[in-house]
C-alpha cells in the first residue's frame, strides 16, 4: 500500500459555501420580489402618519414632514360611515364577537366531523366525506341566496349566531378535510386500542383523539382566525347592522362620498383592519409550519 | 379441560371479497394458539373479530362459554397486544397501563394495585412516569402487554408483538412472554408469521392460508406430519425437500429408479402422481446412510455451512434436494456420497390435491 499525502486541495471538513452566478440570480429575484411586495405596504405607512396637506403634495414615498398620529384616532374613533361617526371601533370588536365565536365552533364541529369520518365509517361514510368535500368548490355566491331565504325563516338572519352558523358551515369542508387527513394518518390501532379498553365514540375523541389533535388544531385555529376576520361577503350580507364587521365598516368609511377623501384616515384604517391577521401570522407562523408537518408526528 | 373461546363457522367479508368463510377454531382454557400464515391471509382479520373490533358476516364467537357475538371489545374479556404498540402517546407509561380501569370507573386504590402488580410482572416499574416517545422499542412492546394485563382478561391476543423489534430484543421477549404464560396460565391467541415464534410459544399451531385454516396441531405434528403440501412447505427452513414421482403401492418411482415406502404409514391405499416429502435433516450420509431403508448415491453440487450445521444439495432422480448434516463432517462440492432416509419419517403427497396420503 501507498501511503497518501494531504495536499492542501483535498477536500476537508466542511465544504467552503461560494458565489455563483446562479446564486446571485436568486438572490436578486428574492429581493426585488420582496421590494416589489413591501412599497405598497411602505406607502400605506408612511401615508397613515401623514397630514393630508402634505398628502396632497405628492410625493408617495417620502418620510413623513410632519409626523401625526391623528389619522390613526380618526380611523379608530370618529371617522364617520355615512350618519354614523364611531370610526371603526364598533366594527372592531363585532369582529372580535363574531371571530370568537366562529373559531371554536366551526373548528369543533369539523373536529368531530373529521374524527367520526376516520374512525367510524359507516355505510355512505365514504359518500358523505365526498360530498363535504365537493362543497369546498362550490362558489359561495350560489348559495347565498337559499341561504338568506332559510335563515329568515328560522328567525336567524342578520343575527349574531346567523353569522357564526354561516361562518361554521362555510369552514366546514376545507376543516373537515384537514381533521380526516390528520386522523387518517394516525395508526388505527391506536383507535382499536382505546375499543379494546372500553372507551366509546366520546371517551376516545376526548381522551385519546383530542390531545393529540394540537398540532392540526393549530392550523385550523390560524385559518379560521384570519380567514374568518378577513371575510367581507358573509359579514356585510349576514350579520345584519348590530354584527357589521370591521371589514364592512372599513368599506363604509372608505367609500363615504361626503366630504374630502382622507387618504390618510383610510390607510391607517386599512392597516388597522389587516393587523389582527397579520399579528396572527407573525406571531403563529413557526407554529403554523410545523403544525403543518406534524402530519407525520409518531407515538 | 373447558373451553375457552370458540369459534363457529366465522364468516367475514370486505364488500365482495371473502376473508375468512366458515372458520371453526376450538381454544381450550389455558392454551397457547399460534395463527401462522403468509401475509395477507386473514391472521389480523380473525383476531379483530375474536376482539369485535370486526363485525362478523356470519357464525358465532364463544368466550368463556359465553356467546359474545354481538359484544363490545370491552365486554369479551379479552386483552390485545399490537404490532405498533398503539400506546396512548399523550400519556405517561401508568396512565397508559390503567386506562381501561379508568375508562371503566374503578376505585383508585384497585387501579393502583393492578398497575403496581403488572408493573412487577413485566419489570417495568422504573418507566411507569415516561411517555412512549422516551422508551426503546422493547420497553415500548412491555407497557402494550401490560395494558392488557391490568385488565385481568381471561384471553389475551397478539397481533404480531415482536416483529417490529430486532433479532436479540424479538428473542428475549419471546422468552419472556412465554414465561408469562406459564405463571399466568391465561387462553393465548398469538398471531405470527415468524415460525420459530410459533414452533417455540405453541401449545397448538394453526397455519392459515388465504382465510381457510389448513392445520391445527401441536407444532411436533405440523412439522413432521404436515396436512397437505402447503403446511410441509411454509414450515421449516431450509424447507422440506419435494420428489415427484409416480406412486403404485408402495413403491415411489422417480426418473426410472423406484423407491420401496414400506415403512411410511399411509392412510388408505393409493396410486398414481405423488410427491414424496423429506425433511433436510432426516436425510443422513456415508455410513450413516447405509443403515437407512432409502440408500442411493448423488453427486453434492453445493455446500453451505452454517457453523452449527451444514447444509448440502445433492439431487434425487434429477430433483434437487438439500440435507442437513453436522458441521463436522468434510464434505465438498463435486464428492460423490451415499445418502438415505427412512420413509417413515417422510410425507407423501398427493400431487393433484396436495393432501397427504
Ligand atoms: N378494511 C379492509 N377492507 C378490505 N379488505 C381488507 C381490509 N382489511 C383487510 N383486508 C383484506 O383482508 C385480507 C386479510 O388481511 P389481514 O390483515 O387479516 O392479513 P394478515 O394475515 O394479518 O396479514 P399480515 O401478516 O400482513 O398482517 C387481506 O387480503 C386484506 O387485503
Ligand atoms: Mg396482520
Amino acid at each position: 500500500m501507498t501511503t497518501m499525502t494531504m495536499g492542501a486541495g483535498d477536500p476537508r471538513g466542511p465544504k467552503p459555501k461560494r458565489m455563483t452566478a446562479s446564486r446571485i440570480g436568486v438572490y436578486a429575484f428574492l429581493i426585488i420580489s420582496a421590494l416589489f411586495f413591501l412599497t405598497p405596504l411602505w406607502v400605506m405607512l408612511v401615508t397613515s402618519f401623514k397630514t393630508m396637506d402634505e398628502v396632497r403634495q405628492g410625493f408617495l414615498f417620502n418620510w413623513p414632514a410632519n409626523f401625526t398620529f391623528d389619522p390613526w384616532i380618526k380611523a379608530w374613533d370618529t371617522a364617520c360611515t355615512g350618519r354614523y361617526c364611531d370610526g371603526l371601533k364598533p366594527g372592531f370588536w363585532n369582529s372580535v364577537k363574531i371571530t370568537l365565536l366562529s373559531v371554536p365552533v366551526s373548528i369543533v364541529v369539523a373536529m368531530i366531523n373529521g374524527y367520526a369520518l376516520s374512525f367510524w365509517r359507516y355505510k355512505g361514510s365514504e359518500l358523505l366525506f365526498s360530498v363535504l368535500v365537493f362543497g369546498a368548490f362550490v362558489p359561495y355566491q350560489v348559495v347565498i341566496y337559499p341561504l338568506i331565504i332559510g335563515m329568515s325563516k328560522v328567525g336567524l338572519f342578520a343575527t349574531l349566531p346567523g353569522i357564526v352558523i354561516v361562518h361554521t358551515i362555510f369552514g366546514m369542508p376545507i376543516l373537515t378535510l384537514l381533521y380526516r387527513n390528520y386522523f387518517a394518518a394516525l395508526p388505527s390501532e391506536l383507535f382499536k386500542a382505546g375499543r379494546v379498553d372500553g372507551a366509546g365514540f366520546w371517551g376516545i375523541f376526548f381522551r385519546i383523539m383530542l390531545p393529540m389533535s394540537v398540532p392540526v388544531s393549530i392550523v385550523a385555529v390560524i385559518l379560521q382566525t384570519t380567514g374568518i376576520w378577513n371575510d367581507f361577503l358573509f359579514g356585510l350580507v349576514f350579520a345584519g347592522r348590530e354584527n357589521m364587521p370591521m371589514t364592512v365598516q372599513l368599506n363604509n368609511i372608505v367609500q363615504t362620498t361626503t366630504g374630502i377623501r382622507e387618504y390618510n384616515v383610510n390607510m391607517a384604517a386599512t392597516i388597522l383592519t389587516a393587523a389582527v391577521p397579520l399579528v396572527v401570522y407573525f406571531v403563529s407562523g413557526k407554529w403554523f409550519v410545523r403544525g403543518i408537518a406534524a402530519g407525520a408526528v409518531k407515538g | 379441560m373447558a373451553t375457552s373461546v370458540s369459534i363457529r363457522d366465522l364468516s367475514l367479508n370486505f364488500g365482495a371479497v371473502k376473508v375468512l368463510e366458515k372458520l371453526n377454531i376450538e381454544v381450550e382454557q389455558g392454551e397457547f394458539i399460534v395463527l401462522l400464515g403468509p401475509s395477507g391471509c386473514g391472521k389480523s382479520t380473525l383476531l379483530n373479530c375474536i376482539a369485535g373490533l370486526l363485525d362478523v358476516s356470519d357464525g358465532q364467537i364463544f368466550i368463556s362459554g359465553k356467546n359474545v357475538t354481538w359484544d363490545e371489545p370491552k365486554d369479551r374479556g379479552i386483552g390485545m397486544v399490537f404490532q405498533s404498540y398503539a400506546l396512548y402517546p399523550q400519556m405517561t407509561v401508568e396512565r397508559n397501563l390503567s386506562f381501561g380501569l379508568r375508562v371503566a370507573r374503578m376505585p383508585s386504590a384497585e387501579v393502583d394495585a393492578r398497575v403496581k402488580r403488572a408493573s412487577e410482572i413485566l419489570q417495568i416499574e422504573p418507566l411507569l412516569k415516561r411517555r412512549p416517545v422516551e422508551l426503546a422499542g422493547g420497553q415500548r412492546q412491555r407497557v402494550a402487554i401490560g395494558r392488557a394485563l391490568v385488565r385481568d382478561v381471561d384471553v389475551f391476543l397478539f397481533d404480531e408483538p415482536l416483529s417490529n423489534l430486532d433479532a436479540k430484543l424479538r428473542s428475549d421477549l419471546r422468552v419472556e412472554i412465554k414465561r408469562l404464560h406459564q405463571r399466568l396460565k391465561n387462553t393465548m391467541i398469538y398471531v405470527t408469521h415468524d415460525q420459530v415464534e410459533a414452533m417455540t410459544l405453541a401449545d397448538r399451531i394453526a397455519i392459515m392460508r388465504d382465510g381457510v385454516i389448513q392445520q391445527l396441531a401441536d407444532p411436533h405434528t405440523i412439522y413432521n406430519k404436515p396436512d397437505n403440501l402447503f403446511v410441509a412447505g411454509f414450515i421449516g427452513s431450509p424447507s422440506m425437500n419435494f420428489v415427484k414421482g409416480t406412486l403404485k403401492g408402495s413403491d415411489f418411482t422417480v426418473a426410472g429408479s423406484t423407491l420401496s415406502l414400506a415403512g411410511y404409514g399411509f392412510k388408505a391405499p393409493a396410486s398414481g402422481e405423488a410427491i414424496l416429502g423429506i425433511r433436510p435433516e432426516h436425510i443422513a450420509i456415508h455410513d450413516d446412510a447405509r443403515k437407512m431403508p432409502i440408500a442411493l448415491e448423488t453427486e453434492i453440487e453445493i455446500v453451505e455451512p452454517m457453523g452449527a450445521d451444514t447444509v448440502a444439495w445433492g439431487k434425487i432422480g434429477g430433483q434437487q434436494v438439500s440435507l442437513r448434516t453436522s458441521a463436522d463432517v468434510t464434505i465438498k462440492p463435486g464428492d460423490r456420497v451415499l445418502m438415505g432416509f427412512d420413509p417413515a419419517r417422510g410425507s407423501v403427497f398427493d400431487a393433484a390435491s396436495g393432501q397427504r396420503l
